[in-house]
């Protein structure tokens, strides 16, 4: 079960959703006015995260390889629609809150990014918990951002006032640009954090066995360009040399489309 | 032939004038609009007034600090927090005047890289900021000397407005928005030392001047339009703030753009928006669209084919 670990820590802290992917930007941005929306948007594409890379990763045999991202929004849609009448039967209020975001978890890039990259060519135990773990970081980001919206917009932490009448909120946390400076700040803090440990020493090997060699959809914030450093074996990966080796179809064609992307860049 | 010339690349003739020599003749140039604020509003103006230029000037200098870059000697700060203490009501709380200084200049203006690197007026868009974050303290213009309505909002309303009164500044308004002449008279002197030219404030004042007698429902009536321009910040938007060195464009042509754009927006927010005016959101607008205006006006060099294609022999 290390594996899993490893999974959790990946969706938390090192491939954070939303402050190291800057994926699912519209509910972040949208929905975080208060703590108890960032926790709820979180926790409800959680769930639809880790049941449709589970269920992703059982039928990743099956999918034909050219269908296979309607078949990942089926699954994924279908997941939304439970989800979306639970809400309304159990948590009315949450479900007005959150509103049209529910059924926009559909289209929600993390999901669709991680049945791509992830569970579409992993088992299903690492699956379902690069969900979990990935679903804990967003939500752990949407709270945050949902945290500090509250508090300086509204006064309140989740809806219990904090600060005095006196102090008049500064209203523009609780809409569209103050979304983007909370982001934006937070953001900034994790790079902070992330740079004073490097200097301190304390780097992490990146990448390790998360690599699956496909750099177009490889997320690392600081990017290899093709020199990947394998902690667990202790050597360096000539990428080609292992694509070739595996030779598998699907490796081939994700090749190809780095090198159409690379040629169409260069055109440019 | 012991004689040596020296070779060198251009550019070949130099000026003298610095950032801070300009920034001191923009502060110069302001002083006649805050004199007559501090006269017309009481005392509490010249507090807003050193509450918003000791923050952001506090904020600049912390940030170079922190950096090691002292940037606070060429005045820019003074000038920001000049230009937006002149943009708040006089009854404003003076930490949200001190929050608006420090959102100019460290969001706006040290986050982008600093004086010239900024895309938006730090002043205006603190106002902005500080607009749609305390809506009621930012449109309180009731105080000790005046109560009610701006005149623009009487104006809006059809309300009858003391025209006189709107150009030598006896109204109610933020405190340095007021009075025409005072502003009127801090732009001639700019415009004598060579700091701004008449390209940007002349086409914005004429365009809105045109737009306001074709749409504002009154016609060319001189003394709608004379009240149109002098009330609300218009004169100052036009002259201190559209023509900000960063945040206008660099070309000739586009500058004219510029105008007539700002022209338009302020128009269209004064006239068909749901508030009375409009000026500081149509020129942040109107920086925002700087980058698009340069690319498109761009001179063509000698030598090169229209679009930037050199011509082949």
């Amino acid at each position: 079960m290390n594996k899993a670990g490893e999974r959790l820590y990946n969706g938390l802290v090192k491939e954070n959703p939303t402050f190291v992917l800057m994926l699912g930007m519209c509910p972040t941005l949208a929905v975080t006015t208060s703590a108890v929306n960032g926790l709820g948007m979180g926790l409800t594409t959680m769930v639809v995260l880790a049941l449709s890379n589970m269920i992703i990763s059982l039928l990743r045999n099956v999918i034909p390889d050219r269908v296979r991202i309607p078949a990942f929004i089926v699954i994924i849609a279908s997941f939304v629609t439970v989800v979306q009448l639970l809400l309304e039967a159990y948590l009315p209020s949450l479900n007005d809150a959150l509103g049209v975001y529910i059924p926009l978890i559909v289209v929600n890039c993390i999901i669709l990014g991680r049945a791509e990259s992830y569970a579409y060519s992993n088992p299903v135990i690492p699956s379902l918990f690069d969900g979990i773990g990935m679903g804990l970081g967003f939500t752990f980001a949407l709270t945050c951002i949902g945290l500090v919206r509250e508090l300086l917009g509204a006064g309140q932490l989740f809806g219990f006032g904090i600060l005095p009448d006196s102090v008049e909120p500064i209203r523009i946390f609780g809409q569209a640009p103050g979304a983007f400076f909370v982001l934006a700040g937070l953001v900034a803090l994790q790079n902070y954090i992330k740079e004073s440990r490097k200097k301190a020493g304390k780097e992490y090997r990146k990448i390790g066995s998360g690599c699956t060699h496909d750099c177009m959809n490889c997320k690392d914030s600081e990017g290899c360009s093709g020199r990947f450093y394998d902690e667990n074996a202790g050597k360096k990966i000539n990428r080609r040399a292992d694509a070739a080796q595996a030779g598998t179809q699907k490796e081939r064609k994700a090749d190809e489309n780095t090198k159409a992307a690379n040629t169409d860049e260069e055109g440019r | 032939m012991s004689e040596l010339f020296k070779v060198s690349s251009n550019p070949h003739i130099r000026s003298k004038a610095a950032t801070n020599g300009l920034m001191l003749a923009v502060v110069i140039a302001l002083m006649p609009a805050t004199g007559f604020g501090i006269y017309n509003f009481g005392p509490r103006a010249l507090a807003v007034i050193a509450v918003t230029i000791a923050s952001t000037v506090l904020t600049e200098y912390f940030f170079g600090f922190y950096n090691r870059k002292l940037s606070v000697t060429d005045l820019s700060a003074v000038v920001t927090g000049l230009l937006l203490a002149l943009n708040l009501p006089v009854s404003i709380p003076l930490w949200m005047a001190a929050l608006g200084g420090v959102f100019a200049i460290l969001v706006v203006k040290m986050l982008f890289g600093g004086l010239g690197q900024n895309f938006m007026n730090p002043a205006l868009a603190a106002r902005c900021f500080l607009l749609i974050s305390f809506p009621t303290a930012m449109t309180a213009f009731d105080c000790d000397a005046y109560t009610g309505a701006t005149p623009l909002a009487l104006l809006k309303s059809g309300e009858p407005v003391n025209l006189l009164n709107m150009v030598t500044g006896h109204t109610a308004g933020t405190i340095g928005e007021t009075s025409v002449i005072a502003i009127a008279v801090g732009a001639c002197l700019l415009l004598v030392l060579g700091v701004i030219d008449l390209r940007i404030p002349g086409s914005y004042i004429a365009t809105f001047v045109i737009f306001a007698g074709l749409f504002g429902g009154h016609g060319f009536e001189p003394s709608y339009l004379a009240a149109q321009l002098s009330g609300g910040g218009l004169m100052l938007g036009a002259f201190f703030m559209a023509t900000d060195y960063v945040t206008r464009p660099i070309t000739i042509r586009g500058q004219y753009v510029f105008g007539v754009f700002l022209g338009l927006m302020t128009g269209i927010f004064r006239i068909f928006g749901p508030g009375a005016e409009g000026v500081s959101y149509a020129i942040i607008l109107g920086n925002l669209l700087v980058p698009l205006i340069e690319k498109y006006t761009m001179p063509t060099a000698f030598g090169y084919r229209k679009g930037g294609v050199r011509r082949e022999k």
